[in-house]
């Protein structure tokens, strides 16, 4: 079962999606966004595993001495964590003004837009 | 639509992502694979630019430009999140009480703050040595200061946290890191090449060429970035009232 890993990162991805899309609650549907975020990072640290592999950091072992894992990933995962919880934030300001306008934060109660 | 029909939708959307997604899986590489083509060019290059962190060479010499963009996206989430939260007409402020903190939460506290600093600097400062960087090593140093409102109160953290000097310093950063690639354009190299400054002996804070003053930029604007958002998270639960609340 070499592709156990991908299964786990689609899985936890639409446990995600499942999330938004019956989510009654704003926050909650933000809290479902950032599983989904999740999911890419399983994915993306999945790719680049390397069997017996090590941290591609040689501040304590020599180059060429062990395996290292691929860097690129990790590089992207690691940028991709910080902007992730950013832009989290910057979701959760905006249900902030959605409850304080509407008084609601149930997404099927947000019918019409208003001024 | 009802939520059984929208709950029906899902599950036929749901299925046929499902499939595709296993599908997907099982053309994949192989898991735990010894190839990596991309890996392997990512590590000579990193050594031969004499940056012991891989990481921090992939991201602030192979992909800085795209860290760049990263950085925008970033800083465009804080400015939005300011444009946001700020106060409105109908809401006032009311200053905070300060409130009894338990003696050992406020010794922990306190003890404790000093060390998170300076563990979050030294994070952002060994990025391009040993695990860690601009981008970790800031969170720390943000969140460590907020230990002052676990330990003392919210007067005190407000006193440590002007928060217009952290939202220049955000600002700074960026213009600081793009600034550095400009420099790299007039000294006759491309865009955020890592050119400009020696790559100093392997192994040694001061190697890597541009990577640590990248990574001290990178490092300062989420330092920066963090300590804005939970100020203004921390303003809406602790300071600012509407006026019905107050009144009734």
């Amino acid at each position: 079962m070499t592709f156990f890993p991908y299964l786990v990162a689609a899985y936890i991805f639409l446990v995600g999606c499942y999330g938004l899309a019956t989510s009654r609650n704003l926050i909650h549907a933000v809290g479902c966004l950032s599983v989904c975020q999740a999911a890419t990072y399983v994915l993306l640290l999945t790719v680049g595993y390397r069997d017996g592999g090590t941290a591609p950091v040689f501040s304590d072992i020599r180059p060429g001495s062990r395996p290292v894992v691929d860097p690129v990933v990790q590089a992207l995962t690691l940028t991709d964590v910080v902007v992730g919880a950013t832009v989290t934030a910057l979701l959760l300001a905006l249900v902030i003004q959605v409850v304080k306008r509407h008084g609601t934060a149930d997404p099927d109660e947000l019918r019409e837009l208003r001024g | 639509m009802t939520r059984r029909a929208r709950l029906l939708v899902l599950a036929v959307g749901g299925a046929g992502l499902t499939a595709l997604l296993i599908a997907a899986c099982l053309d994949l590489p192989d898991f735990g694979r010894a190839a990596h083509p991309y890996g392997t060019r990512a590590v000579s290059a990193a050594l031969a630019r004499h940056t012991a962190n891989t990481v921090a060479a992939v991201n602030f010499d192979q992909r800085a430009f795209d860290t760049l963009g990263e950085m925008t996206i970033l800083f465009a989430s804080v400015l939005g999140t300011v444009v946001l939260l700020r106060q409105s007409r109908d809401e006032e402020r009311a200053a905070p009480e300060s409130a009894r903190v338990a003696a050992p939460v406020r010794r922990y506290a306190l003890l404790l703050l000093p060390v998170a600093v300076v563990t979050g600097l030294y994070i952002v400062a060994h990025g391009q040595l040993s695990p860690g960087g601009g981008f970790q090593g800031g969170v720390v140093a943000a969140t460590a200061i907020h230990l002052l409102y676990l330990g003392a109160d919210y007067r005190s953290l407000e006193r440590v946290r002007p928060v217009g000097v952290f939202e220049l310093g955000d600002a700074l950063a960026t213009c600081s890191y793009l600034v550095l690639g400009l420099a790299s354009v007039l000294a006759g190299t491309a865009f955020l090449a890592n050119a400009l400054l020696p790559y100093g002996t392997f192994n040694t804070l001061a190697s890597g060429g541009s990577v640590p003053l990248l990574n001290a930029f990178i490092g300062m604007e989420v330092a920066c970035a963090v300590v804005v958002l939970l100020a203004l998270f921390l303003d809406q639960a602790v300071e600012i009232e509407e006026e019905g609340n107050r009144n009734g």
